[in-house]
């Protein structure tokens, strides 16, 4: 009695089914995701370094952003940094002449993800280069390297192995924080679902495939950071 | 477990990384220290954030702050029983699970780990969906159900918020009890056993204090993270305060002013929690190992 309930033609790729239209709510997702955690990334190897070899200033002001965004729940940030966001850039924009211009969702998307997984990235990564054992960096240092080379040669390859339990981490929390654009109206996997399952009335078939997706994509995930784990830690005994 | 045992053990089964690995990065922990404030340049942030907050309060309105006040504040009470009972609730379903993934049968450590690796594995935002909309359309399709005493809680929105919130903390939460009972030292295990315990003595009595008392400096970073979940359950209806804060906005056509407010409310609320376990974890004795 139950398969029968369960109307599998919905799922399907073409029109009448709703497939294609999850596949692409994942793609958005996916996207999402890669551009908004590399962006973190970026702002959180510029804050770890900013941190723990910035002037006074620069570590407030890093301690300040970190600060914010651990304590405040990310939906309240992702709606305020997304009109935040968009509604000064616009103003910037009418302000240069250039009248008011149509922020893509996905740039929207990425830009709210990436402040708030910058910080998370802050603190693991600030965390990693502590692990990196300071006669490592004196040495470099008394070698006459740059502290740009430094950085290049010395404390990013040999923190990256401390870093990457806590980074993978952060990127499985990455693809999961992209459902909360569903609340700003982006169309990511969460929301086509919502929109396929309330048009169709198969709320239950929509949400578990939904899931499944987002399993799918934790699980390959996991496997691929687990061969850069194997990668990164070559060089260490066996634990 | 041996290190020769433990080395020769195929990794065939995929593993998420481990959830303590990253608490502290995504959840507020610790308060900054108030003693090293009165330096020259901390003087000076102090007060251009002042001004920030000054012309915050002055050039933005705030005419609607009296209107809303007592909905805000039921929105807050809302909010803090949705955390205390979720987080109370999915402590004590963590511990079997937790016990379930180091000592159960495979018929119980097989489903342990699974609802673990789902739950972790997928938003929050999507389980609540898939238990408001998904549940609440099946359930009124089965008479039994509807003429139950349960039927008047299962038409409200809460139940379902409670049960996802609960499940999520119950998945995180047991990930560490698994480590932590699986981190008991073994002497201790052993030496209970030689005292003569029997198995039911030495859980209540060796195993589950300890791994408990290992686990609890996790807590608050969960707590924390429990907070920063609650928010979600409003979008299946449950009137806590960032749908108050909604309300508002859709009412006055106020952008900025109420997620401001917003903001700082949970930064209050996140302090607070925080300030409460460093008092705790004063008054707790901290043995060693």
């Amino acid at each position: 009695m139950a398969a029968d309930m369960i109307n599998w033609g919905l799922l399907a790729l073409e029109p009448p089914g709703w497939g294609g239209v999850l596949l692409a709510g994942l793609m958005n997702s996916i996207k999402i995701a890669l551009g908004g955690y590399s962006l973190g990334l970026v702002l959180g190897t510029g804050g770890a370094f900013g941190k723990l070899y910035g002037g006074p200033v620069v570590r407030d002001l890093m301690e300040v952003y970190t600060t914010l965004v651990r304590a405040v729940p990310e939906l309240v940030l992702i709606l305020l940094l997304y009109y935040a966001g968009t509604d000064l850039l616009n103003r910037a924009s009418a302000a240069l002449g250039f009248g008011s211009i149509d922020i893509s969702g996905l740039a929207a998307g990425i830009f709210v993800i990436g402040v708030v997984q910058g910080a998370y990235s802050t603190e693991v990564l600030r965390g990693a280069i502590l692990a990196v054992p300071g006669g490592q960096i004196e040495a470099a240092r008394a070698f006459g390297m740059s502290p740009l080379m430094i950085m290049r040669r010395v404390t990013m390859p040999a923190m990256l192995p401390h870093a990457l339990p806590g980074l993978s981490n952060l990127w499985l929390i990455c693809t999961k924080d992209t459902a909360l654009l569903a609340v700003v109206g982006f169309s990511e996997l969460t929301l086509v679902t919502r929109q396929a399952a309330g048009t169709t009335k198969a709320y239950m078939l929509f949400f578990c495939a939904a899931g499944a997706l987002y399993l799918l994509l934790t699980l390959v995930s996991s496997l691929v950071i687990r061969l850069i784990e194997a990668r990164a830690r070559r060089g260490w005994s066996a634990r | 477990m041996s290190r020769e045992q433990r080395a020769a053990t195929p990794e065939t089964r995929i593993e998420l990384p481990p959830e303590e690995s990253t608490v502290d990065a995504t959840a507020l922990t610790a308060l900054p220290s108030g003693r090293a404030l009165l330096k020259p340049h901390r003087i000076a942030l102090m007060a251009v954030g002042a001004g920030i907050v000054f012309c915050a309060a002055w050039f933005m309105r705030w005419d609607w702050l009296p209107n809303y006040a007592g909905a805000i504040v039921w929105g807050v009470g809302v909010t803090l029983a949705m955390l205390a009972s979720t987080s109370i609730l999915g402590f004590f379903l963590a511990v079997p699970l937790g016990l379930a993934q180091v000592t159960g049968p495979w018929w119980l450590c097989v489903p342990a780990r699974g609802f673990c690796t789902v739950i972790r594995g997928t938003p929050l935002l999507l389980q609540l969906w898939l238990l408001y909309f998904g549940l609440g359309s099946l359930f009124p399709q089965f008479p039994e159900i509807r003429q139950s005493f349960l039927w008047p809680y299962l038409r409200e929105a809460w139940p379902y918020g409670v049960a996802a919130l609960t499940f999520s903390f119950a998945a995180y939460e047991g990930e560490v009890m698994r480590g932590a009972f699986a981190g008991v030292p073994r002497g201790e295990l052993e030496a209970a056993r030689a005292y003569g315990m029997s198995r039911w003595k030495l859980f209540w009595r060796i195993w589950l204090p300890r791994a408990v008392h290992r686990a609890l400096p996790t807590l608050n970073g969960e707590m924390v993270l429990q907070l920063k979940a609650t928010p979600l359950v409003a979008t299946i209806t449950v009137i806590d305060v960032y749908a108050v804060v909604s309300k508002v906005r859709q009412v006055t056509f106020l952008t900025y002013e109420p997620l401001l407010l917003l903001a700082l409310i949970y930064l209050i609320l996140t302090a607070l929690l925080v300030a409460g376990f460093r008092y705790f974890e004063k008054r707790l004795p901290t043995w060693s190992a």
